[in-house]
């Protein structure tokens, strides 16, 4: 029992940071974006949220430079191809080459000062137990025995998740991503609902990067902390239908994945029935979630239903005097 | 007219140069002023530990020992070791800058190097951790680690109060330097705690923070109260760090990184190759020094100092087992264990045998050679778990 405990422990830790780059790269798509720069915006963030923890010892500001910095990269994606119409897949590639070298380039500069992070912002960062619920068994350890940043991830999609399907606001963001003439012809301001969701996006994937950098590099500076996490964010968009509740469940059977190569043989240990598992190449596992993102884009794109699937305006600039 | 007499010097000049390359002999003796070094590292050693900064280290101790500038120093950083066209730019850089000596310091620089050292018969070639050379102007260094991590495996062994240590392996079981080290920590542990068991995780990477750091949570979480690695970032030693249990690193000296948990690391003292191979091929004495493999006699490894962490009396046996690796009484891969009564140490002969009960040395055998634990050891010690 201890053994899947820890595993989804483990599973919860390693998809915080998916579910923010994923969350932040839903609301950009809902208002109609496709913003292929997250895995740049996630590097971006993950600089940005380390260096201002490391200079300044405080996760606030580490977390507010992440968000700016990532709401910043959201603030020129929208500025390229909202007024300047410029193609949003091409922007969006470019904006992770732009991202990831930039992050790169400072990353280099910071490495030589050799900047750790202060014990009392590690000690925050190794984990914080929510007083009574972490006393519930099982749930417990394995919701709120986290690190602060995974309770944040969490309220982040929920709250995204209200906020694009209960609110008033959000019900004109997802008119603008499905038909911005309908939204414009009833006095909805299509170009700011883009730019404000995209930066609004942004921000969140920068996030989910100075995560990446702060939990994940455990008080080090790793330049190669995002590797790869951004575009499995983007994958997750289409795993998650759309939805950021979605994105909840996403997340987590994506950590899993990839802690289960780590952990197959504790598990086998545990249940020796599963004896088989052990068998399988680690690399099978690591490549799991992109086969099942995969299933997923096959089965969304066969089925009629107009539920969970991409706004239709996504990824198409909307300009007004083509109406 | 004028274009004729142009193309006759131009000719002339190119005669010139290729007999002049002729005549240029395979092993270069040049003054110590313009001589210059290259070095292909995997990572970064600003990085202030781990695998690069202790090559690196061993760089700046020979520049000073030999009294070379800086600028006679060509550093090539973050040059994957399994992209061989990364590598082969890098080496070109190098020689391109006037490098007469390339050190590249990863395994998977091996393949490239031998092929290279065909191409430029004028430069050497040493790369490090490989077992290729051409007994010209390409050779190999590494050395005995497997000494210093038997050293930290008495550590480990007495420091565990759970009797599980947790191990995070770089690569699998077809690796004989990282099989061979975990198999000599193990038979360090055995020596002084034949209850405990050393519980092996396997990252198939050299470098990955995250990867390695989360391996060693989940030892941690199957018990594990010792992490030791052979792996080349901190992160194992700061999720050590973090949990409230100890660990043992790898390179260089981990204790800034987790001051309440490390122990002891095997370390490298990689300057007393480079001294001693730029010595050589400065001196044009290149061809006598040949492949090189050192070890705790040479002071080319060891342990770094022992932390306030380990339990009382830990140095005093590490000492007497280390002068018995010195003095050659002890192999490790031999037919002999140490064994401790009232903190003496002595040796009685016991058979090597892997976790499937095979006999891999008889009581009493002589050592493993040197080629077998470089190349062959594709076995676990018997109280190794693969995880």
């Amino acid at each position: 029992m201890n053994t899947i405990i820890n595993f989804l422990f483990a599973a919860v830790k390693n998809g915080a940071p998916l579910l923010l780059g994923t969350t932040g790269e839903i609301i950009t798509e809902k208002s109609g974006s496709l913003n292929l720069g997250v895995e740049g915006i996630m590097a971006l963030g993950a600089f940005a949220g380390y260096y201002a923890g490391y200079k300044t010892g405080s996760l606030i500001m580490a977390i507010l430079a992440a968000f700016l910095v990532g709401a910043l990269a959201g603030l020129i994606f929208a500025f390229l191809t909202v007024t300047l119409q410029a193609n949003q897949n091409v922007t969006g590639l470019t904006l992770t080459i732009f991202g990831s070298g930039v992050a790169l380039f400072f990353g280099e500069i910071l490495i030589k000062q050799r900047p750790k992070l202060s014990a009392a912002l590690n000690a925050l960062l190794s984990g914080t137990e929510i007083p009574l619920l972490s006393k519930i068994p099982v749930i417990g350890r394995i919701l709120f025995s986290q690190n602060i940043l995974v309770y944040l991830a969490i309220i982040i999609a929920v709250l995204a998740g209200i906020y694009l399907k209960y609110t008033r606001l959000g019900l004109k963001v997802r008119a603008v991503g499905e038909n911005p003439a309908a939204a414009d012809a009833s006095g909805i301001k299509v170009a700011l609902t883009r730019y404000v969701n995209a930066m609004l996006g942004g921000g969140i994937c920068g996030i989910g990067g100075a995560y990446l950098a702060l939990i994940n590099g455990r008080g080090d500076w790793d330049n190669n902390s995002v590797s790869g996490q951004g575009w499995i964010s983007v994958a997750l968009v289409i795993f998650a239908r759309w939805s950021p509740f979605g994105a909840l469940l996403g997340s987590l059977v994506f950590g899993a994945f990839y802690v289960f190569q780590i952990r197959v043989n504790d598990i086998v240990a545990t249940f020796p029935f599963l004896g088989f598992l052990s068998k399988i190449p680690n690399a099978f596992y690591s490549m799991l979630p992109f086969v099942i993102t995969a299933l997923v884009l096959v089965i969304s794109s066969v089925q009629k239903k107009k539920v969970g699937v991409q706004p239709s305006s996504c990824g198409i600039n909307y300009y007004r005097e083509d109406r | 007219m004028k274009k004729r007499i142009a193309f006759l010097m131009a000719a002339v000049l190119v005669m010139a140069t290729v007999f002049a390359a002729c005549g240029t002999k395979p092993t270069p003796s040049a003054s110590p002023a313009v001589y210059k070094v290259g070095v292909i590292h995997i990572g970064n050693p600003e990085d202030g530990a781990g695998y690069s900064y202790a090559h690196d280290q061993g760089i700046v101790e020979m520049q000073k020992n030999l009294g070379l500038k800086d600028e006679q120093i060509v550093r090539k950083l973050n040059i994957g070791d399994t992209d061989s066209a990364a590598t082969r730019t890098a080496i070109e850089e190098c020689i391109e800058a006037g490098c007469k000596i390339i050190f590249a310091t990863s395994y998977g620089y091996m393949d490239t190097m031998e092929a290279m050292a065909e191409e430029y018969p004028d430069i050497i070639f040493s790369h490090g951790t490989g077992y290729k050379s051409n007994g010209k102007n390409f050779n190999n260094y590494f050395g005995r680690i497997y000494q210093p991590r038997y050293l930290a495996g008495i550590a480990a062994g007495l420091r565990t109060e759970s009797n599980k240590i947790g191990y995070v392996a770089a690569q699998p079981i077809s690796n004989s330097e990282v099989t061979g080290g975990i198999d000599a920590f193990a038979k360090g542990v055995a020596a002084v705690n034949p209850d405990a068991k050393v519980y092996v995780k396997v990252t198939n990477t050299w470098f990955d923070l995250a990867l390695e750091g989360s391996t060693a949570e989940a030892l941690i979480d199957l018990g594990c109260d010792v992490i030791a690695q052979h792996c080349d970032t901190t992160a194992p030693q700061i999720a050590a760090e973090n949990a409230g249990v100890w660990g043992c690193g790898y390179n260089s000296d981990m204790t800034d990184s987790a001051p309440n948990a490390h122990l002891t690391a095997p370390i490298w003292n990689w300057g007393v190759y480079y001294t001693t191979a730029v010595r050589a091929a400065m001196d044009g004495k290149w061809e006598e020094l040949g492949n090189y493999y050192g070890g705790l006699k040479e002071g080319f490894v060891d342990i770094s100092p022992l932390t306030k962490n380990c339990v009382e009396g830990t140095k005093e046996i590490i000492d007497q087992v280390r002068e018995l690796m010195i003095s050659g009484e002890f192999g490790v891969f031999d037919g002999k264990q140490v064994v401790v009564e009232n903190g003496k140490v002595s040796l009685v002969d016991e058979a090597l045998l892997d976790n499937q009960g095979n006999v891999i040395v008889e009581a009493g055998g002589p050592c493993l050679d040197d080629a077998t634990i470089q190349g062959k050891i594709n076995w676990y010690y018997e109280n190794v778990v693969l995880q």
